[in-house]
């Protein structure tokens, strides 16, 4: 079984019904790891050894939050500035998270339409979290494309329910290694590997 | 040293010992278990001690001495000149009011008018030690109440030296040299003259103050011998003393102005410091051999006479207590507790009455009856006050709780707040800010009825007790907010909501280091130091006024308390590795070691080497 460990940043999460339904699907999973860092941080003093501790303890990361003016709520790049220490992370005997899986998964109120070239947002949503990519490449992990809800001001509760059940059935797979990372990593969103596995149109 | 000497030492402190604590434990405060500890040990009940009492009075008299020096010390002028109005305005009427009346009462009685007046006078007085104690014990010293009590309080202490002072007036017969008394060269001068020779040698006492005392002083505190300053101490206050003898004045009079004299020197902790332990337990002396020379068979000879006179005295004290209070514009409750508190009589009566018979105004007989009046009131004191918060205040003041009306369902707020003084306050303004409504419990009579004015629901009384914390809905709050500011009172409180309402979080406000080990203890973990993270903030910015970067400060602010807490609970279990701690003012010294020495391993930068490109620096040259 694959341990998966959700560092979950969000800074009004009391607010945020996308996430209560994702998250609320998956927390009979016994293989994922919560982990809500503005709750545990709301000063942002990270405890960097308790987070390298659960790190090491889980194959699967997954960095999930809203998508604020194209990138993550400030607390989660604190806790990437902080926890993938040099040394640990990367740099000179730097391994310690070779090998894992990490994988943004996002809520934005724009839809996937209007991140494209052209779109509103002019790039993708895969251009726009290319720090995260490289990141993760730094650290020597292997960078999965994301799990997104799009369009989220516009979810219907049928919606909200579909997006959850994807993402309970994608944690599933992963945690029992039911997956093959290269053909994951020739799609642009997780959510498209879902579908194309079993056919259900994109809604 | 003879065994008789050692037998009375140990007879007097095995008093001491056995006594007070069961007085404190029964909540009469100290003073009373020094008189109980003589009362027993006394010719009347168990007899170790037989007449000999009289003459330990006449030493241990030397602790009022002490207590006066201190008195003096402690009368900062401009403290005093801050409360002048409250002190002269409420201190006059109430020693004036109250010794006019007892005056009228004792004439009438049949006393000669200079006795009547001295009785008067003496009985005007209030217990300094018993109201003091008692109202920091109740965590009631800020109050109005408390303030105004300790005005009447000052004034009294502070009018024993012209009291003292004018007695001699009153004795028309010349001062009979009392037992083992020298003579004096003052012997036999009519009144008058006796009063012109006290206020030269006032003059003396207060040049040789200011001319010698001091510079003296600092030259012994240069020395840095630390017993060498509290002889000195003790040489002053004996000095000033003995001189006093000498010219046939009260002692108490010479300390009293030297210790004004010296309040306003830089030397005047040092010398409160030095002196207050001497004085403890010579004042703990004197009241045991008040207690062992109150004559029971007088008493018990003529109860009724007594017990009347007691009645009569507490009642006239009262009234006038009452007034006074009216007009320094008390409210209600705060006036009968002010009143009820400062109605017996006080421990300077008994230097009063015994300075009285020996000037040969009163006689032998009449002296021990108004002494054992005095001894009965004070310990009446603890009952009147049970009686006034039990039953008046509830009936008559402030309610516990205002009543609700049929159809408003009984509201359960899920947070109390017991203690709702500087700390308290904001907790609750903070939860209300964000809509989450507290019940308050609060024994401030005044700030009760402010708080429900402004919609608060506000219990009123003591939070420790159980049928309050019922009513205050503690079955069904979540959380208990401990802020009362008298760490034994809060204690107790959170004691007994654990044992009572189990479900209940509480979380404890805590002064210190080792009153947050004691709370850790007893199984308290949402602790809150009041001297942790404003300190810290403090900390913070004065790094920053010292040129720090704001967030790096802030950062290892946030470091610090995040370390400290740990060592806290690092801390707690070990104190009681070695033995039981009896003196926690060494223990918040050794715990503040312990601190200090683990300190040096604290990296203010622990969790920050991500930011620190001093390694990166190294890689990446290597790396060109």
């Amino acid at each position: 079984m694959n341990r998966i460990l959700i560092l979950f940043a969000h800074p009004r999460f009391e607010k945020s019904r996308v996430n209560r339904a994702l998250l609320a699907a998956i927390r009979d999973n016994p293989a994922v790891t919560f982990n809500d860092l503005y709750e545990l941080y709301p000063d942002f003093n990270i405890d960097v050894e308790r987070e390298k501790a659960l790190l090491t303890a889980h194959r699967v990361l997954v960095w999930q939050h809203p998508f604020y003016m194209y990138s993550a709520p400030a607390l989660l790049k604190q806790w990437i500035d902080l926890v993938l220490e040099h040394g640990w992370a990367h740099g000179r005997g730097g391994d310690a998270l070779k090998g894992k899986l990490v994988f943004n998964a996002l809520t934005s109120g724009g839809t996937r339409k209007e991140y494209a070239a052209g779109g509103y947002n002019r790039f993708t949503i895969g251009e726009f979290l290319l720090p995260f990519n490289q990141t993760a490449a730094r650290c020597g992990m292997i960078y999965l494309p994301p799990f997104t809800v799009q369009g989220t001001y516009l979810l219907t509760a049928a919606d909200l329910e579909y997006h959850a059940l994807r993402y309970c059935t994608l944690l599933d797979r992963l945690s029992q290694g039911d997956f093959d990372v290269e053909s994951l990593q020739t799609f642009s969103f997780l959510n498209d590997w879902l579908d194309s596995e079993t056919g259900v149109p994109q809604s | 040293m003879n065994s008789t000497f050692l037998n009375d030492a140990l007879v007097y402190l095995a008093a001491a010992i056995v006594f007070v604590p069961i007085a404190k434990r029964i909540g009469m405060g100290s003073v009373l278990g020094y008189l109980i500890g003589g009362i027993i040990i006394g010719p009347f009940f168990l007899g170790f001690v037989g007449g000999e009492g009289k003459d330990v009075m006449h030493f241990a008299e030397f602790g009022v001495v002490l207590m006066l020096f201190l008195i003096g010390l402690e009368l900062e002028p401009s403290h005093f000149w801050r409360m002048r109005h409250l002190i002269l305005g409420t201190g006059t009427l109430q020693i004036g009011l109250t010794t006019l009346l007892l005056l009228a009462l004792f004439l009438i009685l049949g006393f000669s008018w200079p006795a009547a007046l001295a009785c008067g006078l003496a009985l005007s007085m209030s217990s300094t030690a018993i109201v003091l104690q008692t109202l920091r014990e109740k965590g009631l010293s800020q109050t109005q109440s408390g303030k105004s009590s300790f005005a009447v309080l000052l004034f009294q202490d502070i009018s024993v030296i012209p009291i003292l002072a004018a007695l001699p007036l009153l004795a028309f017969s010349p001062v009979q040299p009392g037992s083992g008394e020298h003579a004096t060269f003052l012997e036999g001068l009519p009144g008058w003259a006796q009063t012109l020779a006290l206020l030269g040698a006032v003059a003396l006492v207060i040049a040789a103050g200011r001319f010698f005392i001091v510079p003296f002083l600092r030259f012994v505190a240069r020395l840095r011998l630390q017993e060498l300053f509290t002889a000195s101490a003790l040489f002053i206050v004996i000095a000033t003393a003995s001189i006093m003898t000498l010219v046939g004045l009260s002692p108490a009079l010479g300390t009293f102005l030297a210790g004004v004299v010296l309040a306003n020197s830089e030397y005047r902790h040092e010398l409160e410091s030095d002196i207050a332990p001497f004085k403890g337990i010579l004042l703990g002396l004197f009241f045991i051999s008040v207690g062992t020379s109150i004559n029971f068979n007088l008493i018990l000879g003529d109860p009724l006479k007594i017990m009347a006179l007691v009645c009569g005295v507490i009642i006239v004290k009262f009234l006038v207590l009452a007034l006074t209070g009216r007009l320094a514009r008390l409210s209600f409750d705060q006036n009968l507790l002010f009143s009820v508190s400062l109605a017996q009589v006080g421990e300077f009566a008994f230097v009063l009455f015994s300075f009285i018979s020996q000037l040969g105004i009163l006689s032998v007989e009449w002296t021990d009856t108004m002494m054992g009046v005095t001894a009965l009131s004070m310990t009446a004191t603890p009952l009147l006050l049970l009686i006034n918060e039990r039953v008046l205040l509830p009936r008559f003041g402030t309610r516990e709780k205002v009543e609700t009306t049929a159809d408003e369902i009984d509201l359960h707020y899920p947070v109390i707040i017991a203690g709702f003084g500087g700390f308290g306050s904001t907790v609750g303004r903070f939860l209300r800010a964000n809509g989450v409504q507290a019940t308050i419990l609060d024994n401030d009579s005044d700030r009760v009825e402010l708080l429900r004015k402004m919609g608060f629901k506000v219990f009123y009384g003591d939070a420790t007790r159980i049928d309050i914390l019922k009513s205050a809905g503690a079955d069904q709050a979540r959380i208990l907010v401990a802020a009362i500011g008298t760490p034994d009172i809060n204690a107790d409180l959170m004691q007994k909501a654990r044992n009572l309402f189990p479900h209940l979080t509480i979380m404890a406000r805590a002064e210190h280091t080792t009153e947050a080990c004691d709370l850790l203890d007893r199984g308290i973990n949402d602790i809150y130091r009041e001297t942790l993270d404003t300190s810290v903030r403090l900390g913070v910015d004065a790094l920053v006024k010292l040129g720090f970067r704001r967030y790096s400060a802030l950062r290892s602010g946030q470091n610090f308390i995040r370390y400290d807490e740990a060592a806290l609970c690092r801390l707690a279990p070990h104190r009681h590795d070695e033995s039981d701690y009896i003196y926690s003012v060494r223990e918040e010294i050794e715990n503040q070691e312990q601190l200090l020495t683990s300190d040096r391993e604290i990296n203010p930068a622990m969790n920050d080497h991500a930011w620190d490109s001093d390694i990166l620096r190294d890689e990446f040259q290597n790396r060109g």
